[in-house]
């Protein structure tokens, strides 16, 4: 059995690990783990990772979670092109340095502002109010201007002249609210050129595969009430 | 003007960062700054970390932010003894897999722990904290804690494999925050116990308790004045959730 990843590209993290073994012609088996059956709750995926999450890697007895140790594991096997997490000290640094922050930061609030804004009340059929979801969209705001005054700057990409890692993991956050009907990129010109340039050099039909679930968000079916009360606990300790 | 690591002892990330660097003998200057008298909101401070945190690095022109980029890149820059972060694919892996689940994991439970137990909130900012929210956070680390001993640590003598790498640097400076507070982790653990054991005498007791030595000492902390509660509530209210 040859590689396999286990994704749900409902979930940032997967669109950017699906996004990055497609476009360097990373040979892998697709298995699908559909987050909103609870499927990444099943035994049978927690003898893959135990965390219970997605993407999760599998390399014959090998076995990976955390997308960016996935991303930096198929970055060094399959030798892709330096750019993507390059050799020079001082660049690969700045790739880290955005890895690192994301987690705490834009992550976060994307994450948040999809499930107050749409996952909440249409899937979950929970209301959230007013308040909560303004605070949670005044902190996406933050965030996104962050992420432009401290990291894009005036670059072409996030880290320098070319595409990495960082790139992939951010474009795929900044869709979570686009996806929740969030225009993150209105008035932020700046961003909305860099979103072109990324969606440019990923292709734009891989970038729109790999974004369809999640365009789609706000059309999910009400969760019947067993799958309900399975994820409750789960969604609100996730978007804490 | 050689490396300047721009830290405060305080804080486990900055810990992991002075631990490593001393244990291998990196040349630096060591730039103290103090975040309960608000030293990391200076416009000084901004021009090496506009994000306003430590720990910060400054080699010649190139400033980093984020302790896990500022370990990787010393490592890779003194190149390092290989067991710190492992060339082989899968070791390596392991450690990258630490590292990423820790941030959103172990450290937001350690940090909101040391905050909301003892000293900080309570005495040195004067604001309770309600009963509900400690007991939630204390069970939320205890949660952590598994994982840390179930997921990663396992039968190896080490978080990411059978030698000490920088995943294990970087949890147990976190480990020591919530044990600053008088969260006894260690005790009924004795697995995470015999590993703490492992990690400190790699590192060498002197070193470690050199680094342990400010946060050991926050129960002596005198209330805040007013001016620096002010300064300081807001950037740590989410610590209060």
């Amino acid at each position: 059995m040859g590689l396999e990843l286990y994704l749900d590209l409902l979930s940032q993290p997967c669109r950017a690990v699906y996004i990055f073994a497609k476009k360097n012609r990373i040979p892998f088996e697709l298995r699908p783990v559909d987050l909103l059956k609870g499927q990444h709750l099943s035994d049978a995926f927690a003898q893959v990772n135990p965390l219970k999450k997605v993407p999760a890697l599998k390399d014959g007895n090998f076995t990976l979670a955390e997308s960016v140790a996935i991303l930096l594991y198929l970055t060094r096997k399959y030798k892709v092109p330096d750019h993507w997490y390059p050799q020079d000290v001082q660049a690969c640094a700045l790739v880290d340095e955005y890895l690192a922050w994301q987690h705490t930061a834009l992550r976060r609030s994307c994450l948040r502002a999809l499930w107050h804004k749409v996952m909440f009340p249409i899937f979950l059929g929970e209301p959230v109010s007013p308040e909560m979801l303004e605070a949670t969209l005044a902190e996406l705001d933050v965030t996104v201007q962050l992420l432009e005054d401290r990291f894009l700057q005036n670059k072409t990409f996030l880290t320098g002249p070319h595409i990495s890692l960082a790139d992939l993991v951010a474009i795929t956050e900044l869709m979570h609210p686009v996806g929740a009907g969030c225009q993150v990129f209105e008035g932020r010109p700046r961003l909305a050129a860099w979103r072109q340039r990324v969606e440019a050099a990923v292709g734009e039909d891989l970038f729109r595969e790999a974004h369809e679930v999640i365009l789609k968000a706000k059309d999910s079916p009400p969760a019947d009430p067993t799958i309900k009360q399975k994820l409750m606990p789960l969604v609100l300790a996730m978007i804490q | 003007m050689g490396l300047e690591l721009y830290l405060d002892l305080l804080s486990q990330p900055s810990r992991a960062v002075y631990i490593f660097a001393k244990k291998n003998g990196i040349p630096f200057e060591l730039r103290s700054v103090e975040l309960l008298k608000g030293q990391q909101h200076s416009d000084a401070f901004a021009q090496v970390n506009p994000l306003k945190k430590v720990p910060a690095l400054k080699d010649g022109d190139f400033t980093l932010a984020e302790s896990v980029a500022i370990l990787l890149y010393l490592s890779r820059k003194y190149e390092v003894p290989d067991h710190w972060y492992p060339q082989d694919l899968q070791a390596r892996a392991r450690v990258d897999e630490y590292l990423a689940w820790q941030h959103t994991a172990l450290r937001s439970s350690c940090t909101r722990a040391m905050w909301q137990k003892q000293m900080m909130f309570p005495v040195f900012l004067g604001e309770q904290v309600p009963p509900e929210t400690l007991a939630s956070t204390l069970a939320e680390l205890d949660r952590c804690l598994q994982l840390l001993e179930d997921k990663f640590l396992k039968d190896q003598d080490f978080v990411a494999g059978p030698h000490i790498s920088v995943a294990d640097l970087v949890a147990i400076t976190e480990l020591m925050h919530p044990v600053s507070a008088g969260c006894q982790v260690f005790r009924s653990r004795p697995k995470l116990a015999a590993w703490r054991q492992r990690v400190e005498a790699e590192v060498g007791k002197d070193l470690f308790q050199e680094a342990h030595a400010a946060v050991m000492k926050v129960e002596d902390l005198p209330p805040a004045d007013p001016a620096i509660k002010e300064k300081l509530k807001p950037s740590v209210q989410c610590l209060l959730q």
